[in-house]
């Protein structure tokens, strides 16, 4: 089966490509997903049901279809970039017209037993679609205003579906991801910063059509002791998980504020916080170092690639990565709002997990179809 | 040509890529730099703001002492108070609990609609109390039927009791929730704020609040953001309140309640040696038991509004004119003042002229030619306008003083008044008068302005019968079980009343018992050995006008209630070796020698009988017999 999907010719046989797999990444991947483990089992008091066997089992088959995703040559997934690209616009739009309502936003579509979230899938193929449309365009003309209208356009369709369901983080996650794919192919600088200044107008009348617990959300985060019981306090109670773990922590299972139920979340957004209380500032870099190993991964992939969309791929991928590291880990510092963004390998959720390694699976690809040389006009 | 542009595309990237390396790096280092932040530099501030989130301090109430009567017999206690409360968490049904739990016993439909509602306000593993004070079958009862009732817990704490009831509602008080006004006043205490802390509002519970009170002990406990309690951290115990016991003699008390029946009285009895109170008796009373658990308004207001006064203690916040009780004072004072001896005679035609002002004896015929011993038998107002006139006000008033009267006793009993004994310079600050003789003639006889409460006459009475001894009343004879007797100061200093004056006024109270014409003498004591001496007082409450003079006096007991006169006596026994003495008080009770005298017999009779001073230790006579006696056995 995997024959047939890297049909093209000139590919390597499927043993080649198993023994030049990048299992270093592999390694460093399953590394930082077992740290994920240990922490869930924190979480569950001590337990490896219900949270960290489910995840765990949720790893499995995610490493199955990251390994899957990194067999199948690249030049199948520049053919399926756009397609890809559709189906998840389509489905976000079912979103809008038949989604499951939970927690006060619509975010599920339901298809017979299975429960798809598109704004996660849209995270990948946005990315694949710019990486696509910048691998197609001659570089004279990525220098050229009118060039750059067709990929903003595929960026503000998805954003738009996605901030009215409303999910604002996942919002700054597409439009930030693709940002990092136009900076990559070298639209120039002067141009983000006209986008850049022309957002903050924009933010203020975007401002307007937030929900509610939107809008209290940002002002809380400008002035937490303005709700010292409300959303501030969990970002309170975060900052007290971490400062009161000093350097070595309180211990594996130990954590106060996570196990007393004063941290909020601890098994989704929040698990920084209770890593950082149990292990301490040791345990927050020993992760950061994970992280960062990743991402040079990812760099360095990119750098080896000899196609353009391969490199624009990887570093795409590398780039929606590291923003959901940043805005995780700053989130829980009190450094930026509350904006429902997981932390990537750690936090309890299927979804995230499998985006992830879906995104992991095509870096692979890049690295292992590193060499064919793709020419804009082939496709 | 597609190759060149290919490379000039990866030129392109590559730069991109470094900045966007070195960007993403920087802002790896701003993670880096805020972790070192929180967890290096502000640690110590976050530790603290963990452990005041997680660590609890729980008050334990401590318990509060008892208090004992001289012989150890418990007169305020702690009562285990049983009680039912419910967890919502723990049962799948509140309802069907609670209809479960009145087929055992009766859940009133107030107390229903109270548990439902705050079952629904507070945390499902908040005990919310359903009844309290239940009796022991039905606690057993409940407790038998527990697997059936999911979510109902039993819990004992502890209540202040009076076993006695009213009996000494007055002296020992009773104990109440903290007020706003306590927390004002009070000395700042933690316990004060505890829910449901019990402080004395009244009496011996009030003035020794401090000693009973004991001190609160603490308990750390971790607790989770719910305020759950997951476990004790570490436990400091309080220490229990002090014990008093008292100088009272229950039995005594008891008797003489019983004994005063349903008149509106008070009674005091004393050690005459020490000024021990045997026995402070003001009735009718009510149950401080009621006060305790928190009392009905109907209940309150009535007891406000009998004119009976329940809640006022008589034995000293009444102020009541002596009458012919106050002439032993007179006569005492003429004496020491060398204005009269004891043979000094006066003749009573049944009254004295001055100016145009009638004074009149009470005897309408007069009692003819007097001495002083003669004069206190008989209690002639003739002979004290006499001999009030000769010594003056301000000598009597001096005497008064120096045998208790006229100020406080410093008894450590609220509410404690101190009477009237007038002198020219108070007429004059007060009223802007001048004394007249008239008022004199009015003191003689202890009347007019003059007031006194039955704790001050007992007190006269006292320093009389023990030969001039300036005793002081006393309520407390010991603080803590193992403590020693406060002791009762042996240098008591002498009132400095000459031995012989003292020999003529007692002469005269042993004939107003004991000789034929002595006007107490239906009320002696028979017994040899024991014979009492004693003094009656009958105040006016109204004035009798001119004209009832003439058409005739209505008799006291024909007057309406509110008008008849107070009856008063006052009396020591044995009158050879003096050891108790009384004083009784009866509202509106009509004539001191007819009603009052008979009860201070009673009450002295009973105080020999029982002896509490002579004795040390006595057999208990009542069902709640506590387990020590008293130390001194």
């Amino acid at each position: 089966m995997l024959k047939e999907l890297g049909a093209p010719e000139g590919s390597l046989p499927l043993s080649k490509k198993i023994w030049d797999m990048n299992w270093g990444f592999v390694l460093l991947i399953c590394a930082t997903a077992s740290i994920g483990f240990v922490m869930l089992y924190s979480a569950a008091d001590g337990n490896i049901d219900p949270w960290a066997s489910r995840q765990m089992i949720r790893f499995a088959a995610g490493l199955v279809i990251m390994f899957v995703v990194a067999l199948v040559d690249i030049r199948i997934w520049l053919r399926l970039a756009y397609p890809l690209y559709a189906i998840s616009l389509l489905m976000l739009g079912a979103v809008e017209v038949m989604g499951v309502v939970g927690m006060g936003a619509k975010r599920w579509v339901e298809i017979g037993p299975i429960q798809i979230q598109p704004s996660e899938i849209m995270k990948i193929t946005l990315v694949l679609a710019i990486a696509r449309y910048f691998h197609g365009l001659p570089i004279e003309y990525v220098r050229r205003v009118r060039w750059l209208i067709i990929p903003i356009i595929l960026v503000a369709l998805p954003s738009a579906l996605v901030l009215r369901q409303p999910d604002l983080g996942t919002t700054l996650l597409l439009v930030a991801g693709a940002g990092i794919v136009f900076f990559a192919a070298g639209v120039s600088l002067w141009k983000f910063g006209l986008i850049i200044g022309s957002a903050i107008p924009a933010a203020f009348f975007a401002y307007q059509f937030l929900h509610e617990y939107q809008q209290k959300r940002i002002l809380i985060f400008l002035n937490p002791e303005s709700d010292p019981l409300g959303s501030g306090y969990h970002i309170m109670q975060s900052k007290i998980a971490l400062g009161s773990g000093g350097v070595f922590g309180k211990g594996w299972v130990q954590g106060t504020q996570s196990h007393l139920n004063y941290l909020p979340e601890m098994r989704t957004d929040f698990i920084f916080s209770m890593l950082a209380e149990e292990f301490g500032m040791v345990g927050g870099l020993v992760l950061f170092s994970l992280y960062i190993l990743l991402m040079a991964y990812g760099y360095a992939i990119a750098y080896r690639s000899r196609n353009h969309f391969g490199r624009l791929l990887a570093i795409g991928m590398t780039g929606v990565f590291f923003l959901y590291v940043f805005i995780n880990i700053a989130m829980v510092m009190g450094l930026v709002p509350v904006v429902g963004v997981p932390l990537p390998l750690i936090s309890y959720g299927g979804t995230s997990m499998l985006t992830l390694l879906v995104g992991f699976g095509l870096i692979m690809s890049v690295y292992l179809h590193r060499d064919l040389e793709l020419h804009s006009k082939t496709y | 040509m597609s190759i060149n542009r290919d490379k000039e595309k990866a030129r392109l990237f590559s730069r991109r890529a470094l900045f966007m390396a070195g960007g993403q790096a920087t802002l790896m280092s701003v993670l880096v730099g805020r972790l070192y932040y929180l967890q290096v530099i502000q640690s110590d501030e976050y530790t603290m703001m963990a452990d005041d989130n997680r660590m609890n301090i729980r008050l334990l109430a401590p318990l509060r002492g008892r208090i004992l009567d001289r012989f150890g017999e418990e007169i305020a206690i702690n009562r285990q108070n049983y009680r039912v409360v419910l967890i919502r968490e723990q049962t799948k049904s509140v309802e069907q609990t609670l209809d479960r739990l009145s087929e055992l016993v009766t859940v009133t439909p107030s107390d229903r609609a109270r548990v439902l509602k705050e079952t629904r306000r507070k945390r499902g593993f908040v005990p919310i109390p359903v009844m309290e004070n239940l009796a022991w079958d039905e606690f057993a009862r409940i407790n038998v039927h527990s697997p059936e009732l999911p979510g109902i817990q039993l819990d004992v704490g502890e209540t202040r009791y009076y076993p006695y009831g009213p009996l000494f509602a007055h002296t020992v008080g009773y104990v109440g929730a903290v007020s706003e006004k306590d927390l004002q006043k009070l000395a700042p205490d933690p316990l004060l704020e505890l829910p449901g802390f019990r402080i004395g509002k009244n009496g011996i519970e009030k003035y020794y609040d401090l000693f009973l009170r004991g001190t609160a002990g603490t308990s750390r406990v971790e607790a989770n953001a719910f305020g759950r309690v997951i476990r004790e951290l570490n436990r400091q115990e309080g220490s229990p309140g002090n014990e008093l016991v008292l100088t009272v003699d229950a039995q005594l008390q008891k008797f003489a309640t019983t004994r005063m029946g349903e008149e509106s009285a008070a009674a005091t009895v004393l050690d005459i040696h020490t000024g021990d109170i045997l026995a402070m008796v003001s009735v009718p009373s009510f149950d401080p038991n009621s006060f305790t658990t928190g009392i009905s308004t109907k209940e309150w207001k009535g007891l406000q509004n009998n004119p009976k006064h329940p809640l006022s203690n008589k034995a000293v916040a009444g102020q009541y004119p002596p009458g012919s009780t106050f002439k032993m004072v007179v006569a005492l004072a003429a004496l020491e003042a060398g204005v009269i001896s004891g043979g000094h005679e006066v003749y009573c035609n049944g009254g004295t002229n001055l100016g145009k002002r009638r004074f009149h004896c009470w005897k309408r015929g007069g009692h003819g030619k007097l001495n002083l011993r003669a004069a206190i038998e008989q209690s002639c107002d003739v002979y004290f306008y006499d001999i009030a006139r000769k010594v003056g006000v301000d000598k009597i008033a001096e005497m008064a003083n120096r045998l208790g009267l006229g100020h406080k006793l410093d008894l450590d009993l609220r509410g404690e008044r101190s009477g009237l004994i007038p002198t020219t310079d108070w007429k004059r600050a007060v009223r802007g008068q001048r004394w007249q003789v008239g008022d004199t003639f009015n003191v003689g006889i202890g009347q007019g302005f003059v007031l006194a409460t039955p704790l001050q006459l007992a007190v006269m009475t006292a320093r009389l019968a023990n030969g001039g001894k300036a005793v002081t009343p006393r309520f407390v004879k010991k603080v803590a079980p193992d403590g020693e007797d406060i002791p009762v100061e042996t240098e008591i200093p002498d009132i400095g009343v000459s031995k012989a004056s003292m020999r003529q006024v007692l002469e005269g109270m042993f004939d107003v018992v004991n000789s034929k014409r002595g006007t107490g003498r239906k009320s002696r004591i028979k017994q040899e050995g024991w014979e009492m001496a004693g003094k009656s007082g009958t105040a006016q409450v109204r004035r009798i006008s001119k004209k009832e003079r003439k058409t005739g006096v209505l008799k006291s007991a024909e007057r309406p209630w509110k008008e008849r006169d107070h009856a008063l006596f006052v009396a020591f026994a044995p009158y050879d070796a003096p050891r108790y003495a009384v004083a009784v008080i009866v509202e509106h009770g009509g004539g001191g020698s007819s009603v009052a005298a008979p009860i201070a017999r009673d009450l002295l009779l009973e105080a020999l009988r029982l002896d509490p001073v002579g004795n040390k230790t006595r057999q208990k006579f009542s069902a709640n017999t506590p387990d020590d006696g008293d130390q001194n056995a």
